[in-house]
């Protein structure tokens, strides 16, 4: 028997399954969906146990050359607390797990976001127009000032918008619509490459099992 | 003429999927081939900055995604990995996403076999870990207590690769493949812009449009943004060698430029029903 060609097949007709959907809801798709999900949940559940838990924490708690270290029930405990969720009177204990995951995140990324998206995106703005040399960069580095205090004027709303103010808040938001019009094509470029990708394995790994080369 | 013009803009959305389809399926199939010129832009920097690495410089690359972004990311992950031993430059791979530790292997055992290339001697995947940006920093001190052992089970102590190997900072660069959090934004935060560690990665196109503002500023010295920037790196990685092997991000390009033409016309003959309508309802204001 060959795993790899069942493999290839199952792959295969689940992902016609799913795209199934797009004519109209069925349960061959049903079925693709609900086998998806299951599936991850369980592998998630144990791909967690056996790549986080046993390596992490368990191998620390009784390591392989014996002896038990009892400091790390402390974080074992801590893990206790946020599976008490499910049980709706104890469930508050996963309060003080919470509050230390989110004390240490906030503590380590508060600096370090600052300075990589603030501080290094201002110093980044402020530069001399002439920086570059030629006159494309000259031009480039005045889109990037002023482009960046229009949009920022877009955003400030003490004063009416009309105006100086009112046309540089209008310059803000072309300028907007512009990233806005990127990021959308970018996303489209995505979505579509899902699309390749699936395609390239029906066309040049589901098919030639059948006999069928292009 | 006009009650048709008025019905394009009522197309059954079925039909746009067929469509659609087609224009995916037609220039795989017939293996239409599209020019990838290569301009000054953030893949090339990528590329010069990988070129620039002098031959027994040791890069991290991290696997930060899983099999739902594999057609954008792998292309990538494998010509990164081809320019890299080509020009005899030690990896170390890791990942911050579970998935990412089998998918890097597959890369890195397929270019190393092609090149011929040891595993421990010139390349080693040190698996997964959670964490993301607490892991980066501790890393910043000593990998080796993060990364005891390889995921194979080996202990780093006894991999050549890793003997100078100590802290991030003993790496020449970093490069994550990276589908979200975390990936490229904990690397720039927790190595690149606190240890001063050249950054590159790639991303999938989603999630470029968030990491231009980190070329602008230095913070990282090359993207590849999507199939586009997987496909340009396969162009710049082939160039010069005899029989390249095959890559899918370029021919998926061809695939990419056609659907998006498409698309392109889908909403230029959306535009024109809806005007046709406006202007039969009591004109176009």
């Amino acid at each position: 028997m060959n795993w790899t060609v069942i493999g290839i097949w199952l792959g295969a007709l689940l992902s016609l399954s799913l795209y199934s959907f797009l004519y109209k809801d069925n349960p061959f798709y049903k079925f693709a969906e609900h086998l998806f999900v299951g599936m991850s949940a369980g592998y998630w559940v144990i791909y967690t146990i056996m790549n986080v838990l046993i390596p992490n924490w368990w191998n620390n708690l009784v390591p392989a050359e014996g002896g038990m270290q009892p400091i790390w029930l402390i974080p074992g405990v801590l893990g206790l607390f946020m599976v008490l969720r499910v049980v709706p009177k104890l469930s508050g204990l996963s309060r003080f797990s919470l509050a230390l995951i989110v004390g240490t995140g906030a503590g380590l990324s508060m600096t370090a976001m600052f300075q990589t998206n603030a501080l290094a995106q201002v110093n980044g703005t402020i530069i001399a127009l002439g920086q570059g040399g030629g006159w494309f960069d000259w031009v480039s580095n005045l889109i990037l000032v002023a482009g960046v205090v229009c949009g920022l004027v877009y955003f400030f709303f003490s004063k009416a918008h009309t105006g100086v103010i009112g046309g540089a808040a209008n310059v803000g938001i072309t300028l907007l619509m512009v990233a806005f019009g990127a990021s959308f094509g970018y996303t489209v470029m995505a979505r579509i490459s899902l699309l390749i990708g699936q395609t390239q394995f029906l066309l040049f790994d589901w098919l030639p099992t059948m006999g069928i080369h292009l | 003429m006009s009650t048709f013009i008025e019905k394009l803009g009522n197309i059954d959305r079925r039909v746009i999927f067929v469509v659609m389809a087609l224009a995916v399926i037609i220039p795989l199939a017939v293996r239409l081939s599209l020019p990838i010129p290569i301009d000054e832009g953030p893949s090339k920097d990528m590329y010069d900055a990988v070129d620039a690495l002098p031959p027994g410089s040791t890069v991290l690359l991290s696997f930060d995604y899983d099999p739902s972004t594999m057609p954008e990311l792998q292309p990538m992950a494998i010509a990164l990995v081809q320019q890299l031993m080509t020009k005899d430059i030690k990896i170390v791979s890791l990942a911050l996403w579970p998935m990412g530790v089998s998918l890097g292997n597959e890369a890195l055992s397929y270019v190393s076999d092609s090149l011929g290339r040891e595993e421990y001697v010139d390349w080693v995947n040190l698996g997964y870990k959670t964490g993301g940006g607490v892991l980066i920093v501790r890393m910043g001190s000593d990998i080796k207590s993060v990364f005891p052992e390889d995921y194979n089970g080996v202990p780093v102590d006894d991999i050549p690769v890793m003997d100078q190997i100590n802290i991030l900072g003993d790496f020449d660069m970093i490069i994550s493949l990276s589908a979200g959090d975390p990936g490229i934004p904990a690397w720039v935060m927790m190595a690149g812009d606190r240890y001063d560690i050249s950054i590159g990665g790639g991303c999938t196109a989603v999630s470029a449009p968030q990491f231009y503002p980190y070329l602008g500023t230095g913070q990282m010295v090359g993207l590849l943004g999507g199939l586009k920037g997987a496909a340009d790196y396969e162009t710049m990685v082939r160039i010069g060698v005899d029989d390249p092997p095959a890559g899918t991000a370029t021919p998926g390009m061809a695939a990419q430029s056609v659907a998006h033409l498409v698309i392109m016309l889908f909403i230029v003959l959306g535009n024109i029903s809806y005007l046709a309508n406006k202007k039969r309802k009591g004109g176009v204001k």
